[in-house]
């Protein structure tokens, strides 16, 4: 008998704290899985930020730094410069990568640097209890907007692969979503190409995955949440490849 | 006889530090040390190691940070507006407790204030300018000479301590060319092994650089070891100058660029029959409390010098402890006390009697 699937064994025998329906979990495990795949747990550095999955190095038996929040891509650029040998990730929310963290997010794929990004786009500032990031969709309710966003108030979401497949650095830049097996298959895929292009010292991955912070959204079952990244965000946020490195682009 | 050399102070920082082995240098540009910077970038590449301009001081700190936890020698240097920006890291890197070296070129503030040589950062810089009780250690060179090895010796104390150091100078003593003796450009201890390094999972052994603690219980144990921790290093690494001070009956006090104005203006008193001395603090945090407190039992007064409205002044009166009066000479915003106005001041506070 063919194993078909497992559980990466060094997912560490943790309950998950995050609440169900929670997209959270669904990467970690994509994140081992690929690690494990491309063989580069000993060389493996992750950088952990600040948000719901602050406490990721409590489930992954990675080595790992914890960053402040939004900083998470600066430290990767330090320890990545300081050994360029090793691989080095980090684990962002979309508050942290695109609010507080604008600028080192643009920089470091401005600069160029060698590293994978994580980026978990689930429209909200879910740890501090759904207030509004930079990704809230148009109309989405939060607590410090409950009516709804509207541009008016407080502008549009910032669709952030976009903007980043502006600057003229090399690297993979996916949006996946966290919705269906085969979005799932998908988004695994482009995981792996994002490490592949550090790896081969081409340049850095950015993989946006589409979640869901069901408990801020105040839905009722992790079905309702998977539902909703298809029906909402998928429909503000594209799914597909923005950059490709050379290695990767058909000739 | 050693050789000498003329030096600029933040080339002698910068040089000394690549020479204590940092390997990585972040930093973003700000008047009065960019210099350093400057340094750094055509240093470093050439000599095996990363020099990387940042977008700001925020991730300029945060880039040392990165590097500093994979364990290698790592710094950054700014002045006064950029140390502030870099506040909430420097106290994650104290928790972190992380090795880690920052210059701060202090000049005039508040605010972004001018570019005139000041000492206002000391309570910024002793007393935990970020969030938090933690401490850095905090040396204070008064010349080129000192620039350098008071630079090597805090990569060395970062590493024995595991905690940031700062070298807080002021603009004169960055922008001050001196001969220097070059062996001061030189590193006195070893580098020690980071078993601790975050390079990846080892013979199944993972490495985790943390910052924020799992349970309520741990923060107060990790507080607990950061102050057993400040104390030791308050009782092994507190340093401190004396000069003319054994006999004296008037102590000025004085860190950095006034201390030369005080030794000047010591000399030029004894001359003229007053007993005055100087006690310098090297490290300011740790503080000498403890010389202060003895000299205390004996002299008539304290002067205390600073180029700030008197932010050290509390830590002299403290350490005074009401056994003799303490005054304060000096000011904010780029005000100097130059020897002919200390010695003034302190025959005015003699009332003409020499002592
Ligand atoms: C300097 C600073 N400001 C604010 C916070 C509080 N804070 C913690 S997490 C967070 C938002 C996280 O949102 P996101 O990155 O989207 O992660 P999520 O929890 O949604 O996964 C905020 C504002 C903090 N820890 N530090
Ligand atoms: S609050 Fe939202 S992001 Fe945080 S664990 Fe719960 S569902 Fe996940
Ligand atoms: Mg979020």
């Amino acid at each position: 008998m063919t194993e078909l699937y497992k559980r990466p064994d060094f997912i560490l025998d943790e309950p998950f704290t995050y609440c169900p329906g929670c997209s959270h979990g669904i990467v970690h495990r994509l994140l081992c899985e690929v690690i494990d795949e491309l063989g580069i747990r000993g060389d493996t550095v992750g950088i952990c930020s600040i948000g719901c999955a602050v406490r990721i190095w409590n489930f992954i038996e990675l080595d790992f730094i914890q960053a402040t929040h939004g900083r998470a891509l600066a430290f990767a650029t330090g320890a990545k410069r300081a050994n360029p040998d090793k691989c080095i990730f980090t684990y962002q929310g979309d508050g942290d990568a695109m609010s507080i963290g604008t600028a080192e997010t643009i920089h470091a794929i401005a600069r160029g640097e060698k590293v994978t990004v994580l980026f978990v786009n689930n429209t909200y500032f879910g740890a501090t209890g759904g207030q509004l990031a930079p990704t809230t969709l148009p109309g989405q309710k939060t607590t410090t907007y409950p009516e709804g966003r509207t541009a008016d108030r407080i502008g549009n979401p910032i669709r952030t692969c976009e903007l980043l497949s502006t600057l003229d650095s090399e690297g993979y830049i996916a949006r996946v979503a966290l919705d269906t097996p085969a979005h799932i298959r998908q988004a695994k895929a482009a995981l792996k190409k994002a490490f592949q292009t550090q790896l081969s010292g081409e340049g850095y991955g950015f993989v946006e995955f589409l979640g869901c912070c069901p408990s801020n959204l105040k839905l009722n079952s992790p079905v309702e949440a998977w539902e909703w990244i298809g029906n909402h965000s998928s429909k503000y946020f594209p799914l597909g490849e923005f950059k490709l490195p050379r290695s990767m682009q058909e000739v | 006889m050693s050789k000498r050399t003329l030096m600029k102070g933040t080339v002698a920082i910068g040089e000394a530090a690549i020479r204590a082995g940092c390997r990585n240098y972040f930093g973003y540009p700000i008047t009065p040390q960019s210099e350093l910077l400057e340094y750094m970038a055509e240093q470093l590449p050439k000599r095996g190691g990363v020099f990387v301009q940042s977008e700001s001081e925020l991730a300029g700190i945060s880039m040392v940070h990165g590097a500093a936890a994979t364990g290698q020698r790592s710094m950054t240097s700014s002045s006064s507006p950029g140390i502030s920006l870099m506040q909430e890291e420097i106290s994650t890197i104290a928790s972190a407790e992380l090795p880690v070296v920052i210059v701060n070129v202090t000049r005039g503030s508040p605010g972004l204030g001018r570019i005139t040589p000041a000492q206002s950062d000391y309570n910024q810089a002793c007393k935990g300018g970020g969030q938090g009780d933690y401490k850095l250690i905090v040396l204070t060179p008064a010349s080129v000479q000192e620039m350098a090895e008071l630079t090597s010796l805090a990569f060395h104390l970062a590493d024995k301590y595991m905690t940031p150091a700062m070298i807080l100078g002021d603009a004169f003593a960055g922008q001050m060319m001196e001969s220097i003796d070059e062996e001061a450009l030189n590193p006195k201890f070893e580098e020690p092994e980071k078993p601790w390094a975050a390079t990846g999972v080892k013979d199944g052994k993972r490495h985790m650089v943390l910052t924020a603690p799992f349970t309520d219980a741990e923060l107060i144990t990790l507080n607990e070891r950061l102050q057993a921790k400040y104390r030791l290093i308050a009782e092994n690494e507190t340093r401190w100058e004396e000069y003319r001070a054994e006999d004296a009956d008037i102590l000025l006090v004085a860190f950095g660029t006034p201390s030369r104005f005080a030794k000047a203006a010591i000399n030029s008193l004894r001359d003229d029959g007053y007993r005055v001395g100087l006690i310098r603090p090297i490290t300011v945090c740790p503080y000498p409390y403890q010389v202060i407190n003895e000299y205390a039992k004996h002299v008539s007064f304290f002067l205390d010098i600073e180029m700030n409205e008197g932010q050290m002044l509390e830590d002299v009166r403290l350490a005074v402890n009401g056994q003799c009066p303490v005054h304060f000479l000096g000011g904010g915003g780029g005000k100097l006390t130059p020897p002919d106005v200390i010695v003034a001041h302190v025959k005015e506070l003699c009332g003409g009697d020499k002592i």
